[in-house]
């Protein structure tokens, strides 16, 4: 027990540096096999995703059920950008961030002053309203969608064709950044006032702190995060319409992967799309074709399980396990505790 | 517009608005009282409507049976279904927090969604040439049988909650553990049969609403969600748990939808309900009768 805890310190370091390097360099293993290129990818993305969604639902306590909307308009911004007026994806993904913030910052001004299931329901009301609309708004291609124009395969255009290694790196680099804005929000002050928000938002307002300029910096985070995702996607998929990127099926995707893997934890998001999104790959192929839904039978069964049988998600499965190997065998104490 | 607002026109217009606002109705009771109960949202709730619909439809394709006459056996199955929903997965997160209630039936919603697009595909199916098909011609009218009867049904079988929870033991003992849980077991009511019941009652009433709304709308897995999302409008607006406002807030939005599909785009006819939640909610908090 005794070097173990001396080795604690440093042993996460030397094992995350680790996991840095191989996911590095793996593409380089990966070259020729797009398939498990794509899953890497797209697990970056969602566990991005992920993370926007537990800044605000996970660490600050409100629950959206339509982050979707976030996602999409970032899509759109940049597309609407590149197709209208030329200007370049990576200029699209600012904009994009900036505009899934303003309508984000406005939505939560509004919105943050309902609770519990009557802000659930505004945010699945809204994002299904805006699937609506968009559907039906010629201007952004309605039912139809939106090509992006295939340019010259380069960083500069944000296009990738033969080889996706990177989409790879973007994904990866998204991801990264991510983790780390969330690393550093943990241990921030801004942190702490969220997750007392979460717990007895009464008592924070008592304290003298504004709710709701807390709640509206996470959204706005949270927001420029999805709203940045949004055009990595638009870029990726090179295809966008309202059932791809405002669907109320991605805002359920995007709260479940960090409820799944954990609420209000750091690994919880990579946990929960590290589990996830393999599910939904690789049953589109075992049963490719048939349209028949297995991923989302597994993933309903699963939730149905967590909520049951493990509420805090997968990561306090993994903490229980650290600790467990830590105490040399004994029986874990305080799995229940979110952030110990 | 060009449209003349002609009388006829103006009472199919609220025919058809109180035909679905009646089953909005009846879905956003089923769901209220569950909440109201037991302080539990049923995400899942869509779905059982969905699974009441794929049940009218497949007894109507295999075996002839008319959703009429499958209805009762419908909104039994759907009981018991209810039932089983919360001995096998409710009562287990009932101690939990809200997330894990909220994930519990959210998952079972992702779950039966799946399910039906497993078994069935994704293909829409429709229940055609029932008793309640085709059209009443009236005077000058010509009004849809399917509209009446879903006004018929829906307020039938509201009529008989109401009898149910507001005039018999058995339900003043549901309104006592929905009051005080603790309460009511020490008076010897036995809170956790309370609780199933709320759930076979509410699961019964989409199940009456299926078997209705089989008889003029299509059937396909994700059927439940549009109106599962009404019926959260209805719930919000009449206040959480509140029967008699679930059923005023439910009629409005049925009229609503009509009146804005009617006068500004069919598409979108939905937003201008999903507007007024936004409004109402955030005027008043609690909804138009909810208790604090």
């Amino acid at each position: 027990m005794s070097a173990a805890r001396g080795l604690t310190p440093f042993a996460p370091l030397i094992g995350l540096g680790l996991l840095l390097i191989a996911l590095s360099i793996l593409p380089l293993a990966l070259g020729a096999r797009p398939f498990e290129l794509r899953l890497f990818t797209v697990i970056f993305l969602y566990a991005t995703l992920g993370h926007a969604w537990n800044i605000l639902g996970g660490y600050a306590g409100q629950t959206s059920l339509g982050h979707g909307v976030l996602f999409g308009l970032g899509a759109y911004c940049s597309t609407m950008l590149l197709t209208r007026t030329g200007l370049s994806p990576w200029f699209g993904m600012l904009a994009g961030a900036a505009l899934a913030t303003m309508v984000g910052v406005l939505l939560g001004f509004v919105g943050f002053r309902l609770r519990g299931h009557y802000f659930v329901i505004a945010t699945l009301v809204v994002a299904e309203s805006v699937f609506l609309l968009f559907s039906a708004w010629d201007w952004v291609g309605a039912a139809l969608g939106l090509q992006i124009p295939i340019a010259e395969e380069s960083f500069g255009n944000f296009q990738f064709h033969r080889i996706k290694v990177g989409y790879y790196y973007i994904a990866f680099a998204l991801l990264f950044a991510t983790t780390l804005l969330v690393w550093w929000l943990e241990q921030s002050k801004i942190g702490m006032v969220l997750r007392a928000i979460r717990d007895d938002e009464d008592a924070v307002r008592s304290l003298g702190f504004s709710p709701l300029r807390y709640k509206l910096i996470a959204m706005a985070m949270s927001a420029a995060i999805c709203g940045a995702g949004g055009v990595f996607y638009a870029q990726y998929v090179l295809f966008i319409d309202p059932p791809s990127v405002l669907a109320l099926s991605l805002s359920v995707l995007i709260a479940l992967i960090p409820i799944l893997g954990g609420a209000g934890t750091l690994i919880g998001p990579i946990l929960g799309a590290v589990v996830l999104i393999p599910i939904s790959e690789y049953s589109r192929i075992y049963f490719s074709g048939s349209g028949r839904n297995v991923d989302l039978l597994i993933y309903g069964f699963l939730i149905m399980l967590m909520s049951v049988y493990r509420p805090d998600g997968l990561a306090s499965l993994l903490r229980g396990m650290s600790s467990w190997f830590r105490a040399g065998g004994t029986a874990a104490r305080g799995l229940h505790q979110r952030n110990p | 517009m060009t449209y003349e607002l002609s009388g006829p026109l103006l009472a199919q217009l609220a025919l058809s608005g109180l035909g679905m606002g009646f089953l909005f109705a009846l879905i956003a009771i089923g769901l209220t009282l569950i909440y109201g109960v037991m302080g539990v949202v049923n995400f899942a709730h869509g779905e059982f409507l969905m699974l009441s619909m794929y049940a009218t439809y497949i007894a109507y394709a295999t075996w002839h049976i008319d959703p009429l006459v499958t209805l009762p056996f419908v909104a039994a199955g759907m009981f018991l279904f209810g039932v089983m929903v919360y001995r096998l997965l409710i009562r287990r997160v009932i101690a939990g927090s809200m997330y894990s209630q909220i994930f519990a039936t959210f998952g079972l919603m992702v779950f039966m969604q799946a399910a039906a697009q497993f078994i069935w595909g994704a293909d829409y199916y429709a229940v055609r040439q029932s008793w309640l098909s085709g059209v009443l011609i009236l005077g000058g009218l010509t009004l849809p049988v399917p509209q009446i009867a879903s006004v018929v049904g829906a307020s039938l079988s509201t009529a008989l909650l109401y009898w149910f929870v507001f005039r018999t033991g058995t339900g003043r003992s549901l309104r006592a553990a929905a009051q005080d849980r603790q309460a009511a077991a020490t008076l010897g009511i036995d809170v956790d049969r309370m609780y199933a019941l709320a759930w076979g009652i509410g699961s019964a009433c989409v199940g009456v609403a299926g078997s209705l709304l089989a008889n003029f709308y299509p059937i396909f897995p994700r059927v439940g969600v549009l109106f599962v999302l009404l019926a959260y409008v209805a719930v919000a607006l009449g206040g959480f748990g509140s029967i008699h406002g679930a059923l005023l807030a439910g009629v409005c939005i049925g009229i609503l939808q009509v009146i804005a599909g009617f006068f500004f785009d069919a598409q979108l006819k939905y937003i201008p309900v999903y507007l007024l939640y936004l409004v109402v909610v955030l005027l008043y908090p609690r909804g138009f009768a909810g208790r604090s």
